[in-house]
């Protein structure tokens, strides 16, 4: 599989409300989707903070039975590879949705979304329900990790190690925002995933920490909303960049920042963004070779030594 | 749906509200009732504003500075320029024979445009104080009245289409006297086209997006998306008094600070 270089965050766009910004991805994550249909959370879900914001959406969707049956066929006619967000509340959910998947025609790669901080989560680690899906699905699997946890790289180390082709990083943090009159929660679900501008530093300590631990693509996310946002992940280890709530306020946001990159592109002289793969690293460790096999093996990009 | 960035030609106050004019580009203005996403200098997300009235040159925006995000577009100048996205969501029906225009605070926005449409007609306002109800000279055939006397006092005895914008409290007040009314409801939202599933609000029994399927709602109607039933539940309730703050109605109709 050709890696994209830029996707949306899952649950950060509706391509078949939106089929024309959807166009100018390379490819389409959709919302995540569970076994059953999912109304969501109750309204007020979002609020606005003063650096991000929050959502409560609480992965509402139609269910698998229906996504397969309705939605699917649909985002099809798109002609942008899918990756479909896979949720669910036990490892047996998970695998059962990518197997229904597996042999799709449209679907280019799953993301396991295993972090979602509206829901509670299954009770299995990361790396078994990878297990459980790697047993059910050719299709390359990618992990969704959550950046709260104290040791990401143990994490992400499980994940490859049970099988998974890539990681996403980050999903959102939880957080909560206060009616500053009633000092009463905005969000009905009190607390939301925290995302936006703020989460950028969180998302590059997340990849570039990833990208020292596991030998897999990277797929970046968080606060990205320029061309430089973007190559910045791509220099701390990203070989994918996903655009979120960037697009709630821009939704030619990806056309931007395709712009954007090029112009970073002539100016440093270079042929590609992801040339610049794995940049960060170099002044911190020259010659480490795992570093440097790890971001070789990543499919579709030119890599330059880091060392 | 398209976005542009556009210059502002001028913000005026009109009571506590700024009519905040800009050149229009080559926006559509779309139908009466429809939304505009308008970047808010400094703020992460934009604001959806119903368009308060649109000439071949300008568009303008009446808002009502109730938070950072309001506060930043109402304090915009000449030569400040913003990103405007529209227009979104469904507007009021047109095909009406007898409207009479309902309008509460904030929510007079939309009328005059929507009365420029319809030739004028009749309309009745709600505000909670003098200085709010300077608002009520933007819409023409207008009566007003003043808090405590709410603007369902003045809504006449004989059948009308009505077409109301106002805080959620207002709009079932005149829903349950006009279950036929054509109502703009509102919801937080962050990006007015689909994507974020924020504005999410009960509609025929289901959470739907309000960007989607509204903002303009009929009860039973089929031209939003099929809504069927009652198209408001105690959940916009809800939603509609977690922004209330202790804050007079009329706040309410503005929910994006």
């Amino acid at each position: 599989m050709n890696l994209p270089l830029l996707v949306n965050a899952s649950g950060c766009l509706d391509a078949l409300a939106a089929p024309d910004v959807t166009r100018t991805l390379e490819a389409y994550v959709t919302k995540t989707i569970t076994p059953e249909p999912r109304e969501g959370n109750p309204p007020v879900r979002i609020a606005e903070t003063g650096a991000g914001m929050l959502n409560s959406i609480g992965l509402a969707n139609p269910g698998r039975e229906r996504f397969l049956g309705q939605t699917l066929p649909r985002l099809r006619e798109l002609g942008v590879p899918l990756w479909v967000s896979v949720g669910g509340f036990a490892a047996t959910e998970y695998a059962e949705t990518c197997a229904a998947l597996d042999g799709r025609a449209g679907v280019a790669a799953i993301e396991l979304n295993l972090s979602c901080p509206n829901v509670n989560e299954a009770p299995e680690s990361a790396a078994e329900i990878v297990l459980a899906c790697r047993n059910a699905t050719e299709l390359p699997l990618y992990a969704k990790l959550s950046p709260a946890t104290w040791d990401l790289a143990e994490t992400a180390r499980a994940v490859e190690a049970a099988g998974a082709d890539g990681l996403s990083l980050v999903n959102t943090l939880r957080g909560l925002a206060l009616d500053p009159v009633t000092l009463r929660p905005l969000l009905a679900a009190a607390t939301g995933g925290y995302s936006g501008p703020a989460l950028k530093p969180v998302a590059l300590a997340a990849v570039f920490a990833c990208a020292r631990a596991v030998r897999l693509p990277l797929v970046g996310m968080g606060g990205v909303s320029t061309g430089i946002d973007v190559l910045e992940l791509i220099a701390a280890g990203a070989s994918t960049v996903a655009l979120g709530t960037v697009l709630f306020s821009d939704p030619a946001a990806p056309a931007r920042i395709r712009e954007e990159l090029a112009t970073e592109v002539v100016r440093r002289g270079i042929k590609h963004p992801c040339d610049t793969l794995g940049f960060a690293h170099s002044s911190l460790q020259m010659g480490d070779s795992s570093l440097d096999n790890g971001l070789r093996k990543m499919p579709g990009n030119s890599v330059k030594a880091t060392a | 749906m398209r976005r542009e960035l556009l210059s502002v030609t001028g913000a005026e106050g009109i009571g506590p509200y700024t009519l905040l004019r800009v050149a229009r580009g080559r926006l559509d203005a779309g139908v009466p009732g429809q939304f505009f996403m308008l970047e808010a200098p400094g703020r992460v997300l934009p604001r959806p504003m119903s368009l308060c009235s649109a000439s071949p040159r300008e568009l303008t925006f009446l808002i009502d500075p109730i938070g950072p995000g309001t506060r930043a577009l109402c304090s915009l100048g000449s030569r400040d320029k913003l990103h405007i996205l529209g227009p979104l969501g469904n507007g009021f029906d047109l095909e009406v024979e007898r409207p009479l225009l309902v309008g509460g605070g904030i929510g007079v926005a939309p009328l005059p445009r929507l009365s420029e449409a319809l030739g004028g007609p009749p309309a009745v306002l709600g505000f909670r104080s003098d200085w709010h109800a300077e608002a009520a000279a933007l819409v023409p055939n207008a009566e007003t009245c003043i808090e405590p006397i709410l603007v369902t006092k003045l809504l006449p005895e004989e059948r009308h289409d009505v077409l109301a914008c106002g805080p959620a409290p207002m709009l079932e007040a005149v829903r349950s006297l006009a279950p036929a009314a054509q109502l703009a409801w509102e919801a937080p939202m962050a990006c007015g086209y689909g994507a974020c599933h924020g504005c999410a609000v009960e509609i025929g029994g289901e959470l739907r997006r309000l960007c989607v399927e509204g903002p303009v709602l009929r009860r039973g109607g089929t031209e939003h998306g099929g809504t069927r039933g009652s198209p408001v539940s105690p959940l916009l309730r809800r939603a509609g008094s977690t922004d209330r703050a202790g804050a007079p109605v009329s706040v309410l109709v503005q929910m994006h600070r």
